[in-house]
């Protein structure tokens, strides 16, 4: 917490979790995703799915998704520009179970094919938490520069990964291991404190038993979508 | 974020004889790694954003639930007739405080100061300052400093979210906020700064959140009106000497035991309270909309 967390963050009301901390997931969900949305399948649960409609949750998470940040002055307008956009949302009731109270389950498929799921947390104020990705746990604030690498559980892709990050003097602020079952599949999640090269990337998606690797970049991508 | 009292702040800023703002921009500094020159402009868009969403105020909006709009509208069109009990100072703090509250409510850009329930609070009183007095924009700023350093104190030591200690920590730590950048402002010190927080603070304690749907609605927005004058009220006392029998930081301790002994059900459950009223259920069945 900072002297803006207090004088601020500036934002669209009406509330900093059900409204402003949506728009952040919503938005990391689109940015994890790469590429233009074409289709958003959105299950709310808890709180969320309580007083989301007096929240302007559902806005919130669909301005988001088109990439617009918390302070958005078109965050009201969002569901009326997805539909101009031929954007398909859905919405309805999470099928997840002892999650948080503020909880979304947002499925994306992008204009390439390229599909996305993840499970996201407004805890408090305007913070998120990216609990899931593809079902695996994930676990990262959207605050840094984030590498998320679904790889096999087997010996030396930590070493791979984080020897490729210290070559680049990356720092790595957090990092989390997570695996389904021994042997099967794995991911890492690591905060860095820099961002990741881009070819990098590329070469980690070439790695023998490297299933996936998704990047959140704090970089802009420049203007919004619509 | 260093500060756990605000005896640190004023403490360091009589060591280097600095004013109490300058110690918050000073760690603020340290704290983001941002030049003074960064630092106060980032400020100066606050205060820019809460003058601009101040002035867009629509009266005719209303919000999801339709509960809340037009109350702003109404007081201000009271307040030209001239007719009223109160005038100048007060019932223009008390319109600004409302219309704030309205437009977070109706999906405006406001600035969550500290938080967007309690978003019309500092907002009412420094605009309302300015309007009636010829002050500099960069005391403004200032001022903003001052809030923020008590925002964030309380913050570390107690809390600013209705969900964890009530509605005093939200209201009640933007009026102790606005006390003291008000006080700030009209010539006080560091002594003057702290008790019309504390001042603020102690008459809010035990405050519940326990809004109507689970909205920032009901009772939250009009809140804000008395948040913002109490604010006014302390901050004088302040300036003509009354000092709070209980020191600052010891008020402050007193709001964090406090909010801890609220039952949750009267901290943003919908459980209890107003919550719970025959009023309140008609209102949420209402809203119990379908998601398809």
């Amino acid at each position: 917490m900072n002297l803006f967390d207090i004088i601020g963050p500036v934002m669209v009301g009406p509330s900093s979790s059900h409204t402003a901390g949506a728009v952040k997931i919503g938005y990391v969900a689109r940015r994890l995703l790469g590429e233009k949305v074409v289709s958003a399948d959105i299950g709310l649960y808890g709180s969320f799915l309580a007083t989301g409609k007096g929240h302007g949750t559902d806005a919130a998470l669909v301005a988001g998704i088109l990439g617009m940040k918390m302070d958005d002055d078109n965050i009201p307008n969002s569901l009326k520009i997805a539909k101009e956009k031929g954007i398909k949302v859905r919405f309805g009731k999470a099928d997840i179970k002892d999650a948080h109270p503020n909880s979304v389950e947002i499925k994306l498929v992008g204009e390439n094919g390229r599909q996305l799921s993840i499970v996201g947390e407004s805890v408090g104020g305007s913070l998120i938490n990216i609990a899931k990705i593809d079902g695996l746990d994930a676990n990262f604030s959207g605050d840094f520069p984030t590498l998320i690498v679904h790889n096999q559980d087997q010996p030396g892709h930590v070493a791979e990964v984080t020897g490729m990050l210290a070559e680049k003097s990356v720092n790595i602020a957090t990092m989390q291991l997570y695996r389904a079952n021994r042997g099967g599949n794995a991911v890492m999640v690591i905060e860095c404190d820099q961002e990741v090269p881009e070819k990098y990337l590329e070469w980690l998606k070439n790695l023998d038993g490297v299933n996936k690797v998704t990047y959140y970049s704090l970089i802009e991508e420049g203007k919004n979508e619509f | 974020m260093s500060f756990k009292k605000l005896s640190e702040i004023t403490a360091i800023s009589e060591d280097k004889k600095i004013p109490f703002w300058q110690v918050i921009l000073e760690d603020d500094m340290k704290e983001r790694g941002v030049t003074r020159e960064e630092s106060m402009k980032t400020m100066g868009s606050m205060l820019d954003t809460i003058t601009e969403a101040d002035a867009k105020y629509d009266e005719s909006i209303r919000s999801a639930s339709g509960m809340a709009g037009g109350d702003g509208g109404k007081i201000e069109t009271f307040r030209m007739k001239g007719n009223s009990l109160i005038d100048g100072f007060i019932l223009e703090v008390i319109e600004k405080a409302v219309k704030m509250g309205e437009s977070n409510a109706c999906m405006k850009r406001i600035v969550a100061m500290p938080t967007a329930g309690s978003c019309g609070v500092i907002p009412a009183v420094l605009l309302t300052y300015i309007k009636h007095k010829n002050v500099e924009r960069e005391r403004i700023i200032e001022a903003l400093y001052v809030a923020g350093g008590i925002g964030e104190v309380i913050a570390t030591s107690a809390s600013i979210s209705g969900a964890e200690g009530g509605c005093q920590a939200e209201i009640g730590s933007a009026g102790a906020m606005a006390a003291g950048a008000l006080a700030y402002l009209e010539g006080g010190g560091n002594e003057e700064i702290v008790h019309a927080a504390a001042l603020t603070l102690k008459n809010m304690l035990g405050l519940t959140c326990d809004p109507v749907a689970g909205l920032v609605e009901v009772p939250c927005i009009k809140r804000n009106a008395a948040g913002a004058v109490n604010a006014v009220v302390y901050s004088q006392m302040a300036m003509a000497g009354v000092r709070s029998a209980i020191e600052p930081d010891e008020v402050i301790d007193s709001m964090n035991r406090i909010g801890r002994l609220l039952p949750s059900c009267l901290k943003e459950t919908g459980q209890e309270g107003l919550a719970i009223t025959k009023s309140a259920e008609k209102i949420t069945e209402r809203l119990s909309m379908s998601w398809q």
